[in-house]
């Protein structure tokens, strides 16, 4: 056991590595909820639920369908942004003007009809979702015991969030994204079909979530009460990270993962108060969140 | 002036005439309440969590349970019927206690079985002492119902964690496994347990170098169980229950706990060991009241339950199914459903059914009678999926339940 001035660097290394894999979750969901704020100005509380449903289709497909893990992880997300982008169409969009109050009031509500129905068909006990038999076994890393599948959660997650946030700020695609959200009136009259635009946007969040659904599903239990849990934790990372920043949700969302093992390791109590006192501290000291511009 | 004066000492004079004529009106209610069913019938409220995480180990199955005491009862008492309804608790004292007082003081609910979170326990059992309501503990362990909140209305039948402490914790000491870890349950059943635990550990000389406290319903146990690693213990204990044991001795293996120190379960359920892989569970020691193999009249009660349920048989189960007969024998043999009276019957009257061996409920609300002690079978060892344990020892209740503590002095 290695130790440097009473702190034990083995417990303390394991602690940052769990923390990081947490992080993964927490910047994929951030980044979605990120991109749909910063993209289309609409507060998703459904996003927590949908990164449920992600879970539960995964699910019903291994257990109803025969639909591998592979398979699940691109058909997934698919389904659940296809189910994102008919919210936005039928229930957003005729919302689109008003107070950003009406899309959280909305989004809030699908997010309760969702948790509600999955509790009535499947109880709040959690279902258990195979680790798949490629991802099995671990690494040993001399200061920890690191599981196969912890290590793909993570690497899965950095690759995703570094090609959402390339395409986002570095294409063309991304420049008239980003040119919607500024002047939609002028972009449409560059003949840029701005509605399909945000429709398909809005899909890409939500579908981010239901591919973190679908990672989870083999470690977390798969439960209707999953997405609540978590999505209060990523709605503080947003605002820390500065509403609608995307490479700070990102960035973020990894950091906090990251305070959240330390307190885990030096005052366990804290570990799921404290990202919610660095919110508070970072709202009081730069109020539009780390990486947000002034306001 | 004068009258002032007088006024307080004329005051209590009035005072003490009323309660004595008070007492002595509630004496003759209880007195007249002696005799006969309130309402025509009995009423048997099951309150349990009924889907989270103790869905499983009780929950609805413990109302299919509840049922099976009543139908082999005859489904009514003194020509009366005998009613069963049902409630979730969610694991919220909040929400236990209010169902108890709906229960008990708008809807004749006589006795409350189930009773699983000891949290929940601890609020219903407040309501139902001061209505003078039998509750009938099938699911929760802590040891305060008949220790420090102890009531002539407690029957605290399954088990406690006295029980499980003594009948696993020791064998592992003897055993030479000193340095110990806990992950524990953050609420008062984890506490009370990893306390026993404790008290056993260091008592025989060995040492607790740690103990990392979970909520209720954690998911990710990944966090604690770097904590177990790193403490260097012997021997990690999980203070825990349901689905919370098995997603953390699933985490512990995730890791590679298992492969570094003895896990030990210090309460688990038939329900979990079933869910849990063979090859992470196998060859564990644990403690348990009830095991569906044990003897015919076990096995024929447990393929019964399988057969109306389709789910194995926990011992919150069995204490269900034996606490309600046992309640409902009392009443009969008192023909009356008064808590005092009640009560007082089925402490003269030993328990004896497919559940209790060489059992008896003793006077602070204890059911003392014959413990396990089980191995679990591995993958190879097991002939069908309900063939999960070996039984090693039959620990006399004396010795698992220990002898009553003077703390608990109602009359």
């Amino acid at each position: 056991m290695v130790t440097f001035m009473g702190i034990n660097l083995f417990a303390l290394l394991g602690q940052l590595l769990v923390g990081l894999i947490n992080g993964s979750f927490y910047a994929l969901l951030a980044l979605g909820l990120a991109i749909i704020f910063g993209l289309l100005r609409i507060i998703n509380f459904a996003q927590g639920a949908l990164y449920m449903l992600g879970a539960f289709l995964a699910w019903l497909a291994l257990h109803h369908l025969g639909v591998n893990y592979w398979l699940a992880l691109v058909l997934v997300p698919l389904a659940v942004a296809a189910i994102g982008m008919l919210i936005e169409r039928w229930l957003v969009r005729p919302i689109a003007g008003q107070d950003h109050l009406y899309s959280l009031l909305l989004t809030f509500g699908i997010a309760l009809i969702l948790q509600g129905t999955f509790s009535h068909l499947f109880g709040s006990s959690g279902q258990s979702y195979p680790i798949p038999d490629a991802l099995k076994g671990g690494y040993n890393l001399g200061f920890m015991y690191l599981p196969v599948y912890r290590a793909w959660i993570i690497l899965v997650s950095l690759l995703v969030c570094a090609a959402s946030w390339w395409v986002i700020e570095k294409t063309r695609l991304g420049a008239y994204l980003r040119a919607g959200t500024e002047n939609p009136a002028l972009l449409q009259a560059f003949g840029v079909n701005v509605p399909l635009m945000i429709t398909l946007t809005f899909g890409f969040g939500v579908g981010l979530a239901g591919l973190a659904g679908v990672l989870a599903a083999p470690v977390y239990s798969v439960s209707p009460d999953m997405g609540a849990n978590i999505l209060i934790v990523v709605f503080a990372i947003v605002v820390i990270g500065g509403m609608g920043s995307i490479g700070g949700a990102i960035l973020t969302g990894l950091m906090m993962g990251i305070i959240e093992g330390l307190t885990k390791y030096f005052y366990p109590e804290a570990s799921t108060t404290v990202i919610f006192m660095v919110m508070v501290l970072v709202l009081l000291v730069k109020p539009s969140g780390l990486f947000g511009k002034e306001a | 002036m004068k009258r002032n004066t007088n006024t307080p000492k004329a005051g209590f004079k009035l005072a003490l005439h009323c309660s004595v004529a008070a007492l002595m009106s509630v004496a003759a209610l209880s007195a007249q309440a002696a005799t006969g069913l309130s309402d025509n019938k009995v009423k048997i409220g099951v309150l349990a969590d009924m889907s989270g995480t103790y869905g499983d180990l009780c929950g609805r199955h413990c109302v299919d349970a509840v049922n099976m005491a009543v139908e082999d009862f005859g489904g009514s008492v003194l020509g009366k019927p005998i009613e069963v309804v049902s409630a979730d608790d969610q694991n919220k004292p909040d929400l236990g206690s209010a169902k108890a007082r709906e229960w008990i003081e708008s809807e004749g609910v006589d006795a409350i079985n189930g009773l699983v979170a000891s949290s929940v326990v601890g609020a219903v059992a407040q309501v139902a002492n001061v209505n003078e309501k039998p509750i009938l503990i099938s699911g929760a362990g802590s040891n305060t119902f008949t220790t420090k909140t102890c009531s002539p209305f407690n029957a605290h039948w399954t088990y406690d964690v006295v029980a499980l402490a003594r009948g696993t914790v020791k064998p592992l000491m003897d055993s030479g496994k000193k340095k110990w870890f806990f992950i524990t349950a953050d609420y008062a059943f984890g506490h009370a347990l990893e306390g026993v635990a404790t008290g056993i550990i260091e008592s025989n000389g060995g040492t607790v170098v740690g103990s990392a406290r979970a909520p209720l319903g954690t998911t990710d146990y990944s966090s604690f169980v770097l904590q177990a690693m790193s403490s260097g213990a012997d021997v990690v204990a999980l203070a825990n229950a349901g689905k919370d044991f098995v997603n953390s001795l699933k985490g512990a293996a995730e890791f590679g706990l298992n492969q570094q120190a003895t896990m030990v379960g210090l309460l688990v359920f038939a329900s979990d060991t079933k869910a849990i892989d063979a090859d992470i569970i196998g060859d564990m020691r644990l403690t348990t009241g009830f095991y569906w193999d044990r003897d015919d009249a076990s096995r024929a009660w447990a393929k019964r339950f399988v057969d109306r349920t389709g789910a194995i048989p926990t011992m919150a189960h069995a204490g269900a199914y034996s606490s309600t007969l046992h309640y409902l024998k009392a009443i009969k043999a008192t023909g009356t459903d008064d808590g005092k009276a009640v009560m007082a019957q089925m402490k003269a009257e030993k328990p004896d059914d497919m559940f209790a061996r060489n059992a008896a409920l003793r006077a602070d609300g204890r059911m003392v009678y014959d413990m396990y002690q089980v191995r679990v079978k591995k993958g190879s060892e097991r002939s069908n999926p309900n063939d999960l344990y070996e039984i090693e020892h039959v620990i006399p209740g004396d010795q698992a339940f220990g002898a009553m503590k003077p703390e608990c002095n109602f009359k």
